[in-house]
């Protein structure tokens, strides 16, 4: 069997394109949540350096110099996006696992070698007509290599038109290629990593597949001796195609402006706690613990600085909002400081497990779950939009909120923003 | 036999009579009212007990039989429900690749095409000559009608007022999708 992995080429700023030609060959970048750090770069912005994570601020002289514009993140728009090109994609084969908003892989079993580049072209072609999204694809015979193959599609380093088939390749040429690419690159290996085996003398891909397996593992982990036997093309990995429940919910956010008041932190708090429950709910998972946690800018060297979190315990785990959210308040309560310029608080709901594995309550005396109520409250949510049911406690005005300055539209969510024709 | 109109004529009527053991009670409503609180009792097994109308519904699935029936009795109309009728399944034939967009200005009225209508579009469709498409001119979506003929390319507008735009050798046209379905609501 063989693996392929699709993914888009910077998925947001081309989800951007799609509905706004006039974008295309303009250097482009996503910011994050809040309007703060890069999260996608279009190629123009990519050649000029910028690196991910960077913040726009910082950013500023370059844009003016070379034009970049910037984005406000349309998570409403790339969700859907994603659904179609995944859509597309699972048309392809029965096996599919979606692995982030914008790579899949497929397992590919029952094709014939020879046929698997030209299927890949075909994939590439139906997304980019269908929904307008270009796309790469890796394809060989186990996911690491998969990833690695997608790699070199993406640089043009092998294969051809943004398909590169490592089944195609012969031993010989495929240890050359993989001379060619830093360890860095393999799926798994991270910066820590990377210069660890470095340290080793370990610099390339091809250096880290032929490395000694029973001491990549003595000295490392039984997963990265794993990443080796992946790369030498035994597959290790098997596809996960039921997305697993989440082991811990969180919700965090940065405000729009400074907060200063116990009242302001509670109403974010508060709503933050309302989206991880919902979430909670939807897996049907309770929580046993709650954390809380809030911090001042770490970027403002001159304004004092201050950040504290608390983890509450639960007396009995429960998934409903108000329970957490007095939990949480109460926590808040314990780690808030008067005085501090606070940028950004977020919760945690910890220590999950099924809602059929509840366990009952020794002592008496907490208050009643209330799961009618809050099945009210997420199905009136879902279906007049989010917040229309919500907790007091959540606020109404909401001065912290998130600022999204430059969102362009929902295009294909919403009927009042849907793309003009004329 | 036809045993609908059997069914109609007399006979215990299902779903009829009160609850038995409770006690009832006799309230005068304004006639205009009576609707409004069959509609209420009618939906007495919806949980949320709130009504109103689903703005944007992901799939509207109306009986082909429509004969009223009163929720958790069995209606002996049951049997003659043949088929519904999803109007996403009549104007959708490429979920993934169909996006809807909006009409401005008056450039394909002769197509029946007025400002605000809701175009479909299908991105899975090849461009054809004579098809209605969404073309991207200068940055812009525009809808107009493809003519490919002798080797030359137009997007022929459906109104006197504007011109064809005409393509030439080696200009490249950018062809965004291909408009299936215009719907305009006629009443308000």
């Amino acid at each position: 069997m063989s693996f392929a992995l699709v993914d888009g080429n910077n998925f947001y700023v081309s989800c951007e394109r799609v509905f706004n030609p006039r974008l295309e060959g303009v250097p482009i970048v996503v910011l994050s949540n809040n309007d703060g750090c890069v999260v996608a770069r279009s190629a123009e912005v990519k050649a000029l350096g910028v690196k991910m994570g960077t913040p726009w601020f910082q950013l500023k002289d370059l844009a003016t110099r070379h034009g970049i514009l910037a984005l406000s993140s349309n998570y409403t728009l790339y969700a859907d996006m994603s659904n179609r090109m995944m859509g597309i994609l699972g048309t392809y084969s029965p096996q599919q696992e979606v692995y982030s908003i914008d790579e899949c892989f497929l397992g590919l079993e029952g094709f014939r070698p020879e046929d698997l580049a030209d299927m890949g072209q075909r994939m590439r072609q139906r997304v980019r007509q269908w929904v307008g999204i270009p796309v790469c694809v890796g394809i060989a015979p186990t996911k690491t290599l998969s990833k690695l193959a997608n790699h070199c599609a993406k640089k043009g380093l092998a294969g051809t038109e943004g398909v590169c088939d490592f089944g195609a390749i012969t031993p010989g040429d495929m240890s050359g290629l993989l001379d060619r690419i830093e360890v860095g690159e393999v799926w798994g290996v991270g910066r820590r990593l990377s210069e660890q085996l470095n340290g080793m003398g370990i610099t390339t891909v091809r250096e880290l597949r032929d490395a000694d397996a029973a001491l990549i593992r003595r000295e490392f982990s039984v997963v990265l001796e794993r990443t080796v036997r992946e790369l030498r093309g035994v597959s290790c990995l098997a596809l996960e195609e039921v997305a697993p429940n989440k082991q811990q919910i969180m919700a965090s956010r940065s405000f729009g402006e400074y907060v200063y008041a116990l009242d302001d932190l509670a109403e974010a708090v508060s709503t933050y706690i309302a989206r991880a429950a919902e979430k909670l709910r939807r897996q049907r998972s309770l929580a046993n613990a709650v954390q809380v946690y809030i911090r001042t800018n770490p970027f403002s060297e001159k304004q004092p600085q201050y950040q504290r979190g608390i983890t509450v315990p639960l007396t009995q785990a429960t998934s409903d909002t108000m329970r957490l959210t007095r939990a949480a308040l109460w926590g808040l309560k314990r780690i808030y400081r008067l005085g501090f310029a606070y940028q950004k608080a977020g919760v945690m709901l910890m220590d999950l497990h099924s809602e059929d594995q509840a366990q009952g309550v020794l002592f008496a005396g907490s208050a009643p779950a209330r799961p009618l109520l809050m099945n009210v409250i997420d199905r009136a949510n879902a279906r007049w939009g989010r917040g229309t049911l919500r907790l007091a406690a959540e606020g109404v005005r909401k001065p912290w909120q998130m600022k999204r300055e430059r969102v362009s539209p929902a295009y294909t969510t919403k009927w009042d923003e849907l793309p003009r024709v004329n | 036999m036809d045993t609908r109109k059997k069914q109609t004529h007399g006979g215990a009527r299902p779903g009829s009579g009160r609850p038995k053991g409770e006690p009832s009670k006799v309230i005068r409503l304004p006639v205009s009212l009576v609707p409004t609180v069959q509609t209420l009792l009618a939906a007495q097994d919806n949980p949320l007990g709130v009504l109103s109308p689903r703005p944007h519904a992901p799939a509207l699935k109306l009986p082909m039989f429509g004969h009223k029936v009163r929720a958790g009795f069995p209606s002996p109309a049951d049997d003659y429900v043949e088929a519904w009728l999803d109007l996403n399944e009549h104007l959708i034939e490429h979920k993934d690749a169909t996006f809807f967009v909006q009409a401005t200005g008056d450039s394909m009225t002769g197509a029946g095409i007025q400002e605000g209508n809701l175009l479909v579009v299908d991105r899975a469709l090849e461009a054809r000559h004579g098809d209605i498409v969404i073309a991207v001119i200068d940055g812009d979506l525009t809808v107009k009608r493809l003519e490919k003929r002798r080797g030359k390319i137009r997007l022929v507008a459906e109104n006197p007022d504007y011109p064809p735009i005409e393509f030439k050798e080696g200009q490249e046209l950018t062809i965004w999708g291909v408009v299936t379905s215009v719907i305009q609501r006629i009443k308000r």
